[in-house]
């Protein structure tokens, strides 16, 4: 029976936890800055010591809520802080501040760009809408570390991380193969970035996953569901994938293995190891884990007053989405193009618009910036920022084309002449390649010559192919190297018609 | 010159500092004396920073020999309950848990005590984690009680209310979850002051009951409350739960002659009239009512539908939010670790720990708080429990849209012998009875001592009064001190022999 393999549908929702850019701690006021020696961004709060308290952090409901609107939830009038109380040795209180039934962001949904290849319609920009449960704040924990080189187990606790801000946002199993997964990950982090709720810095822990994973096979027209595995501990895009594309296979040769279905079978907590490749037991539960949450009677409960929350929706408007329909529909750049840029980043894009409101023609700078300018960043590992040329001089030099000033190939040295001295105008540039615009006369003089030697070109224009023309720009070049191509073709287009 | 008075008040010692007739350095020495002399015997103090506090008490002299304006506790040494969080020594709790804790950082009332000039002058004993209404339960066994060594000098803040009734120091720091402020300063014969919650901050007040815990004061007169009040009362952006409220002129209020005339007082006919009330504490307060009805006060009667839920209704809400503030002392990163070879894994060094470093009594409350708050149980408990809590706090909102406060006893009997009811823990939790209400509701509460009973053990009188209304409950409270011309006292066998 060849139908068992594939008579399932994969059901997936994702929990992401998304570190909020704040320059402190939930909490309390250390620093939240990634990457210093261990424990040394602790006080007695973020370590439990005896009588510290908690204190919120206003930015961290400012981004929550800046999140929240972008992510389409409705953001509650009242929020309130539960603790959820477990033992480990990276959580100094025995217990995480959380939010437990009423988050700070419930509902919502997240439209996600669909590769043609998995749409069977095969047309461009379908979205499609995975519906959010919540998303609340809560504190991060520290870090364990075990190092068992010395052959003692030898385990260590930084606590740096502990109280950083968190966002979970608890999507609805509305997902159904890992690529999906994976393009809502980034898409989700694509605009965290954007709205500068998070650094999205992936290597650094700043978007960390957990999946909750079955399939739903159907027999006999009914569906059987397998068991719910949540895989926990997915760190980047490719272990999203990896992890849930193993978890599929895993659960289906199961399944056709024992027949086991949800309910009949304990619901199991994996872990991914990215080394091996594969998903491992962590903990197999008959019930869920108690953590007995309660109001923590150290925090107030928080009001979101309507002017928060105007704020937040006017500060979630620049989202990938919005720029997408700026570069494609008033630009009329290509999606693929346009793509490009949006991945790069908001001050890719700013770039990009900064350069039209300067002047410059949208496709032309879109061109540019896709050939040039990131190709630039690239080989240097800059961010826009630290590009040397400004959208202003780089608009100034893109129209100096349109108008004829210089040639395509005489821009870009301009443009590289720009990048090692960022001080240049745009027309001292132009200059200092010995570009010299020519004078109309001149040129009208120098087309005449050409055409009284090159008189089947005036017959092929006259038949209709005013393209010939461009046979002469070569000979023009010899002669006069500052010579614009354009220019010499319309002077001997005109003086053609002139003759007649 | 350099004389002690007698009885320790803050106001006459303050006189004396600031006129040169007594040196903050005489008066340290002489308290260490006592200290010395007395404290083997009650147990009051179980840490003490001498060298830090002669050295202070030099500062203080130097400062008022040069004329310099000083702060109003300049000088005078008060102890500190061993819960609230100092840098200098360590911050037990009482505990086995936190016996060589040091504290990076002083609580907010240890700060505040010490910029208005006070002198730390040694923390003192009380029920593990403040859990408790006798001592017994601390981990350096009990304190005694001065008036009859034999009997408790009550909890949890027994040994603060002890050091004050002794004459070792002048005032006192408590923290008061139930009671355990107001059941010690009654059954010690002090005065003893739980500020509305969120008055006083509770940064450095090591959480029992987070939502019902308040640091308050015990002294030997109201006008001494008023002092050390003025001192520690106020906002601190460090506690979320602190009130923003401006602190008024407390010790204004204590001294302006206020007419008691029309004001309203009410009283808990339940309470008065309870068959499990001593018939002593019973007849001094009828005594102190009939004080107050000749001071021209309205005596109202009071229903409290409610309060017979309050024990119920604590030994919810307290134990479930000890047992998740409780669950930080893992062994893991600060204070005691069990040695255990069995504790070999983590669980089982967590487990080993907990149940070596906490006593009888904390246990007890962080299985039941566990056990409440478990799923499938935390509807029946802990969220019933904060239903009538909300019933309770009505209660009195009702109570006070009538009269201005309001008066009943602070405990059910005076001091209890030791040993009595340490193993029968629905006795002694039946002790707060009186006290936990205040708690429930936020409200300030103050025990003052009124007639002692025929055999001369204290008795006091507690007076209730609505959110942030200290200045009426202080102004009251010393109207009644006043009329019946009260004069504190020390136990014979603690009065200075060199005075």
């Amino acid at each position: 029976m060849n139908d068992t393999a594939t008579d399932y549908r994969v059901v997936i929702g994702l929990e992401v936890h998304v570190q909020l850019k704040t320059q402190t701690k939930l909490f309390c006021r250390c620093s939240t800055r990634f990457g210093q020696p261990p424990n040394t961004q602790v006080c007695p709060v973020c370590l439990g010591l005896p009588g510290a308290l908690p204190v919120l952090n206003a930015h961290a409901i400012e981004l929550a809520c800046r999140a929240g609107a972008a992510l389409n939830c409705e953001l509650a009038d009242s929020t309130k802080w539960d603790r959820k109380n477990y033992f480990y040795p990276d959580l100094p209180k025995g217990y995480q501040t959380s939010q437990y039934d009423l988050p700070i962001c419930a509902g919502g949904h997240v439209d996600i760009p669909i590769a043609p290849s998995v749409h069977p319609s095969g047309s461009e920009n379908v979205v499609k809408r995975i519906r959010l449960v919540r998303a609340h704040l809560e504190e991060d924990a520290g870090k364990s570390m075990h190092d068992e080189h010395s052959g003692r187990a030898d385990s260590k606790i930084d606590l740096n991380r502990a109280g950083t801000p968190l966002l979970e946002i608890v999507s609805e199993p509305d997902l159904s193969c890992a690529e999906e997964a994976k393009t809502y990950l980034s898409e989700l982090r694509l605009l965290m970035v954007y709205l500068g709720v998070s650094d999205g810095n992936m290597q650094e822990g700043s978007l960390r996953a957990d999946a909750n994973v079955n399939l739903h096979f159907v027999r006999d027209g009914k569906t059987i569901a397998t068991p719910i595995v949540e895989v926990k501990n997915l760190n980047s895009f490719r272990s999203v994938e990896r992890a849930i594309d193993f978890e599929v296979a895993r659960q289906a040769s199961e399944f056709l293995r024992t027949g086991l279905a949800k309910g009949q079978a304990p619901k199991q907590t994996r872990g991914w190891n990215d080394a091996l490749g594969q998903t491992e037991l962590q903990r197999e539960k008959e019930e869920e884990a108690d953590y007995r949450y309660f109001p923590c009677p150290d925090l107030v409960p928080v009001r979101l007053t309507s002017l928060q929350k105007q704020t937040a929706n006017e500060q979630s408007t620049a989202t990938p989405t919005h720029y997408r329909d700026l570069l494609i529909h008033e630009h009329e750049l290509k999606s693929n193009d346009a793509e490009i840029l949006i991945q790069q980043g908001k001050s890719v894009v700013e770039y990009f618009l900064h350069c039209i409101r300067a002047g410059a023609n949208a496709k032309r700078v879109a061109v540019w910036m896709l050939q040039d300018v990131l190709r630039t960043l690239n080989d240097r590992s800059i961010g826009i920022e630290l590009y040397p040329v400004s959208p202003t001089r780089m608009a100034e030099l893109l129209t100096a084309i349109e108008q004829g000033k210089v040639d395509t190939s005489q821009a870009k040295q301009a443009l590289a002449k720009l990048i090692d001295e960022p001080n240049l105008s745009v027309d001292a540039a132009i200059e200092s390649l010995g570009i010299v615009r020519v004078d109309a006369s001149e040129i009208e003089s120098l087309c005449k010559e050409l055409l009284a030697e090159n008189t089947d070109v005036i017959d092929k224009v006259r038949a209709g192919n005013t393209k010939a023309v461009a046979a002469l720009v070569g000979q023009a070049k010899k002669r006069n190297r500052n010579a614009d191509p354009r220019l010499v073709q319309e002077t001997c287009l005109k003086l053609i018609e002139q003759m007649q | 010159m350099n004389s002690t008075p007698k009885i320790l008040t803050l106001n006459s010692l303050g006189q004396q500092l600031r006129s040169g007739a007594l040196s903050s350095r005489r008066l340290i020495e002489n308290q260490l004396d006592q200290v010395h002399r007395s404290n083997a015997s009650i147990n009051a103090i179980v840490s003490i920073d001498s060298d830090r506090a002669l050295a202070q008490a030099d500062y203080w002299d130097r400062q008022i020999a040069s004329g310099q304006s000083i702060p109003a506790l300049a000088g005078i040494p008060i102890s500190v309950k061993d819960n609230l969080c100092s840098k200098t020594g360590v911050t037990t709790c009482g505990s086995r848990m936190l016996r060589d804790f040091r504290s990076p950082y002083d609580a907010h009332v240890v700060e505040r005590l010490e910029s208005s000039g006070a002198i730390l002058f040694g923390k003192t004993n009380l029920d593990e984690f403040a859990m408790g209404g006798s001592t017994e339960t601390s981990v350096f066994g009990p304190s005694r009680n001065p008036w009859d060594l034999q009997r408790t000098c009550g909890g949890s803040s027994g040994g603060s209310a002890a050091a004050v009734a002794a004459g070792l120091v002048p005032a006192s720091l408590g923290t008061d979850t139930g009671g355990s402020i107001r059941q010690p300063a009654a059954f010690c014969g002090v005065c003893g002051l739980k500020p509305t919650y969120g008055r006083v901050s509770r940064w450095g007040l090591i959480s029992y009951a987070s939502s019902l815990d308040t640091a308050g004061v015990f002294a030997q007169s109201v006008e001494d409350i008023a002092l050390v009040l003025q001192a520690i009362a106020g906002h601190d952006p460090r506690d979320s739960t602190s009130l923003p409220h401006d602190v008024p002129d407390y010790l204004a209020a204590v001294h302006q002659e206020p007419s008691i005339q029309g004001t309203r007082i009410g009283v808990i006919r339940d309470q008065i009239e309870s068959p499990g009330l001593d018939p002593q504490v019973r007849s001094s307060l009828l005594e102190a009512i009939e004080a107050y009805r000749k001071l021209g006060a309205q005596i109202v009667d009071v229903q409290m539908p409610h309060s017979k839920y309050s024990i119920a209704t604590y030994y919810i809400i307290a134990p479930c939010e000890a047992s998740s503030n409780l669950a930080r002392y893992d062994g893991v990163h600060y204070g005691f670790r069990s040695s255990a070879k069995t504790a070999s894994t983590l669980d089982r060094m967590i487990e080993q720990t907990r149940s070596e470093g906490f006593g009888p009594e904390v246990q007890r409350r962080i299985l039941l708080g566990t056990y409440a708050l478990s799923a499938g149980y935390y509807d029946a408990y802990y969220l019933q429990a904060l239903k009538v809590r909300r019933l309770i706090r009505q209660d009195y909102d009702d109570a006070f849209a009538k009269v201005d406060v309001l008066l009943g006893p602070t405990t059910p009997q005076p001091a209890f012998r030791l040993g009595e009811k340490i193993n029968d823990p629905i006795q002694l939790y039946l002790q707060d009875l009186f006290t936990v209400g205040a708690n429930l509701a936020g409200i300030p509460a103050l025990s003052i001592p009124t007639a002692p009973g025929p055999d001369g053990l204290p008795i006091g009188m507690q007076l209730q009064a609505p959110v942030l209304a200290e200045a009426k409950l202080l102004s009251i409270a010393a109207a009644y001190h006043r009329a019946t011309e009260y004069q504190p006292k020390l136990p014979a066998a603690f009065e200075d022999p060199t005075s």
